[in-house]
Formats: C-alpha cells, sequence, structure tokens
C-alpha cells in the first residue's frame, strides 16, 4: 500500500502538484488518469523519489519514504519495477540481456535460471523470439513491451507504469492491460499506472485518481466512472461519442 | 555561483562514485567494455599522431639548429625531451579529451535524456559508480597510451631525421639516450595518471548531469571538451612546477 499525503511539487515558479491526497491499494490496479500536461508523469517521478518534492509525504507499507537513508531507499527501490513513458531500455544491451538485467543485479540465481524466466516473461508479453534484437531495432509498441517484461521480472512489491500502452495496437493495449492487472493480483503487488486511454480506464481501473490543474479532481472506480455527474470528469471521460454512447447503454442497462 | 556549486558538485560525484559498488560479475563486463571502447579504441589515433608529430618536432628541431658547431645529435636529444615531457603526456591527452571526452558524455547524456539513467536509480542500482567507476579503472591503462606514443613519437622522429638526411641513424640513437634522467620518467607518468582522473571523471560529470536533450547532449560535449583540456593545461603547469622546479 502507498500512501500521498498532501503532495506538493514546483518547478521554479510553475506549481505542478498542488497538494494531492491518495492512497494506492495492494492486489489492486491504481489508475492516474488525466490531461496530457495535467502532472501525471511529475506526480509518478515523486512517488518513486526521482523529484525531490516541497511538501507532503509517502508512506510505502508504513515507511515514509523521504526519511530512509540513501542505502535503505536503495533497497526498497530494488522492489520496484518501472515502466517509463519513454521505455528507457539501455540501449547497449540486446532485448534479452535489458530484460535480464534486474535478475543479474539483485538475485543470486544462475544463468539458466535467469535465461527460463527471462523466457517466461518476455512469452507473457508476447515477444517469445525477439530476444537477440537491439533496442533501436525494435518498434515502439515492441519496446514497451519491452520495458514491461523488464519491470515484472524480478517480482516487485510495486510496479508503475507510465502509459504503458500508449503506441500499442488495441489488441496488444488490452493484453498489457491485463497482464499487468493478473501479475498484481497474482504477487499481490501495489500496481499505480499512468494512462489517458479510456479502454485501460474501462478495463482495469479498480482505483481511478483524476488529476486536473496539479489537484486531484475526482477519485472512484470504473464502476463509479459511469454513474458520476462531476462535470470536470465526465467532460474528459466520455469526449468521445463513442464513449457517451457507452455511459448510456451502461445507464439504462444497470438502471 | 554556479562555478562554485559545479566544483562541489563535481567532487560530491567522485565520493558518490565509490559508494554502494555494483556487483563485481556486472562490473567485471563493464569494465572491460570500457577499456575496449577507451583504451583499444584509442590506440589507432594515438598511434597515427605519435609517430607523424615525432617527426615534426624532430624536423623542426634539426631545421633550427643549422649551426655546424652544434653536434648533430642534440636532434635527437631535443626529440627524446620534448616527446617524453610534454608531447606525449601532455598533448595527446589533449587529444583523448576530443576522443575519449567527448564519447563519455554524449552516451552519459543520452542515457540521461532517454532516462535510463533514472531506470538505473529506480532500480536501486548507484548509477554514477554503475556508469562513471568502469571508466575511471579502465582509464588507469591510461599510461600504457601514453608508452605507446612515447616510444612511437620517438621512432617517428627517427625515421624523419634518417630518411630525411638531417643526422645519421647513429648519432640519433647516441642523442636519445644522452644525459637520461630517470625521474623525467617518473614526472611524466604522475601527469598522466592525473590527466586519465580528469579525462574519466570531468566529461562523465558532464553527461551525468545535463538537463534536455539531444540538442543539449551536443553542447555539453563541446563544454565537457573545453574544461577537460583546460583543466589539463592548468594541472599540467601546477605539476610541472612541483614536480620538475623544485
Ligand atoms: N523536469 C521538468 N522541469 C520543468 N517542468 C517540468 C519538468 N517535467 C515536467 N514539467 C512540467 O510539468 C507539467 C506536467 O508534466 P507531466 O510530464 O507530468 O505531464 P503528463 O500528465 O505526464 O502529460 P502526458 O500525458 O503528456 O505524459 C508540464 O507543464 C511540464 O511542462
Ligand atoms: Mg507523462
Amino acid at each position: 500500500m502507498i500512501e500521498v499525503k498532501d503532495l506538493q511539487k514546483s518547478f521554479g515558479e510553475a506549481h505542478i502538484l498542488k497538494g494531492i491526497t491518495t492512497t494506492f491499494e495492494k492486489g489492486k490496479t491504481n489508475l492516474i488518469i488525466g490531461q496530457s500536461g495535467s502532472g501525471k508523469t511529475v506526480f509518478l517521478k515523486c512517488l518513486l523519489g526521482l523529484f525531490d518534492y516541497e511538501e507532503g509525504s509517502i508512506a510505502y507499507d508504513g515507511h515514509i519514504f523521504s526519511k530512509l537513508t540513501e542505502d535503505e531507499k536503495r533497497n526498497m527501490r530494488a522492489k520496484i519495477g518501472m515502466v517509463f513513458q519513454g521505455s528507457a531500455l539501455f540501449d547497449s544491451m540486446t532485448i534479452a540481456e535489458n530484460v535480464m538485467f534486474p535478475l543479474q543485479m539483485f538475485t543470486k540465481q544462475s544463468k539458466s535460471e535467469m535465461q527460463d524466466r527471462v523466457d517466461f516473461v518476455l512469452k507473457r508479453v508476447n515477444l517469445p523470439d525477439a530476444h537477440n534484437k537491439m533496442p533501436s531495432e525494435a518498434s515502439g509498441g515492441m519496446q514497451k513491451r519491452v520495458a514491461i517484461a523488464r519491470a515484472i521480472v524480478n517480482k516487485p512489491r510495486y510496479l508503475f507504469c507510465d502509459e504503458p500502452n500508449s503506441g500499442l495496437d488495441p489488441k496488444t493495449a488490452i493484453v498489457i492491460d491485463n497482464l499487468i492487472k493478473e501479475i498484481t493480483e497474482e504477487y499481490q503487488i501495489t500496481t499505480v499506472i499512468n494512462s489517458h486511454d479510456m479502454n485501460s480506464v474501462m478495463e482495469i481501473g479498480e482505483k481511478i485518481v483524476f488529476l486536473k490543474d496539479g489537484l486531484k479532481a475526482w477519485e472512484g472506480s470504473k464502476e463509479t466512472i459511469f454513474r458520476t455527474d462531476n462535470e470536470v470528469v465526465t467532460d474528459f471521460v466520455y469526449s468521445s461519442n463513442l464513449f457517451k454512447k457507452v455511459r448510456k447503454m451502461y445507464l439504462e442497462e444497470n438502471s | 555561483m554556479t562555478y562554485l556549486h559545479n566544483i562541489g558538485a563535481y567532487f560530491l560525484m567522485i565520493v558518490e562514485m565509490f559508494r554502494k559498488p555494483t556487483k563485481w560479475s556486472v562490473m567485471k563486463q563493464l569494465i572491460l567494455k570500457d577499456i575496449d571502447d577507451l583504451i583499444i579504441g584509442s590506440l589507432g589515433i594515438v598511434a597515427f599522431i605519435a609517430f607523424f608529430v615525432g617527426g615534426v618536432v624532430t624536423i623542426q628541431t634539426a631545421l633550427n639548429i643549422d649551426n655546424p658547431l652544434i653536434p648533430k645529435y642534440l636532434v635527437g636529444f631535443a626529440t627524446r625531451q620534448s616527446i617524453i615531457l610534454e608531447f606525449a603526456p601532455t598533448f595527446i591527452s589533449i587529444v583523448m579529451a576530443g576522443k575519449v571526452g567527448s564519447f563519455i558524455t554524449s552516451s552519459i547524456g543520452t542515457m540521461r535524456v532517454t532516462e535510463q539513467i533514472d531506470a538505473l536509480e529506480v532500480m536501486g542500482i548507484n548509477s554514477l559508480n554503475y556508469l562513471v567507476f568502469p571508466k575511471f579503472i579502465s582509464l588507469m591503462l591510461y599510461p600504457f597510451v601514453i608508452s605507446i606514443a612515447m616510444f612511437l613519437g620517438i621512432l617517428g622522429g627517427m625515421a624523419a631525421c634518417v630518411y630525411g638526411g638531417f643526422s645519421s641513424l647513429d648519432d640519433y640513437i647516441v642523442g636519445i639516450q644522452m644525459d637520461f634522467i630517470p625521474f623525467h620518467i617518473t614526472y611524466a607518468f604522475i601527469k598522466t595518471f592525473a590527466f586519465a582522473f580528469i579525462l574519466a571523471t570531468i566529461p562523465s560529470f558532464h553527461g551525468y548531469y545535463m538537463k534536455g536533450g539531444a540538442l543539449e547532449v551536443g553542447k555539453a560535449s563541446t563544454t565537457a571538451f573545453v574544461w577537460t583540456s583546460v583543466v589539463i593545461i592548468l594541472l599540467n603547469y601546477l605539476l610541472t612546477q612541483m614536480l620538475l622546479s623544485a
């Protein structure tokens, strides 16, 4: 579980996060949604400790992150898996080496155990034979999936994904969403996902936090997001006619 | 103010580089790769420059001492002194600041802008140790490069001297053995180690702490080259003052 209290962050004059309080529960897929530029990536990077913040606190299972020593922080981070918005694969390594990297760094497994695990996760992200490609030779969607494989290979306790399915075709996107949800439940991970993909919201949004102008404008789940009459949310989520219709049908069916 | 801040940050980086070392099995691979990129990869250009500049040094010396009273073997002597004392350690280091330095800054800088350094940090890896320490260790082999430069410089001088007809081979060989002071070699290698440290750390600093995108990576490489050269030249002055004029 991750508890965030009154998180505030500025870059110089620009006040990006203006006091966000929320909790992310274990074993659930938590989604952060909001317009481009609303501060989702900044929020996630604050959670990870990659950005310093002026105000507020972040607690991982009761441990307040900013109060840990440098070494304790590093040990904590070894239990974190992160998928960056731009994938951030190591471009001097092959895809298999990228995925194997966390195992090499943090486990004492033998070469063949590591290879088995790498084969297994690469199959799970639907890349069974891309082992020897370099990241620069892979398409954007493949890179995303490799990044996900790398994030989950060492069975993390916390998983952060910054737009894991942007740049993927709808079918792969759903496979990835469900994969993340399965892993979250199976290993009881605390998962936080940044997204502006409404499909994901409807599929896996067990908890949804809506950011607007640096504040939490709304909080709920995929069930309650259909019923809310909060205009800021409906304006964003149901901006396309398709989703307007979906909502109408849902409300008619469930009324 | 920013200069002071940067100097402070530079020394903090050096301290941080030795903390929380990366697993040896992984570090070993990184060191071998950096030896290949930084040392082996530089041998060709260093050999080429050393040989021909050695030749030019000899020709210039020979042309400038055309007084018949000055013995011919002085050409060899002067060549040896300038190559061992200045040309190989200092001049080659400036060339390396361009070659190795810009490689280090741009490769670390690219990792910064594509969030690869963040990815390392998020995994709980000390990214400074992971990235900079292997470069520092592999550049401890830098004196080996400089020895080759010294040898080839003197050899290039010999070729130019004999084929250009400036003095006989025997005179040149007598010259390069004349009044040899072993401390000059020690002095040259003390400088070389100091420059190796600068070559590994200043370009890394500029790459690691850069902000922005691809354009800024290019700018950082240029800045790194300027600062690496400036520090090498200043350090050269200080070390020479301290070691030779005592
Ligand atoms: N390193 C930085 N320095 C200064 N400002 C920044 C920095 N990173 C982000 N910002 C600013 O913070 C704001 C929020 O950016 P952020 O990247 O969090 O948006 P986002 O919600 O992730 O958008 P997207 O959906 O497009 O990824 C933007 O106005 C951006 O300009
Ligand atoms: Mg973002």
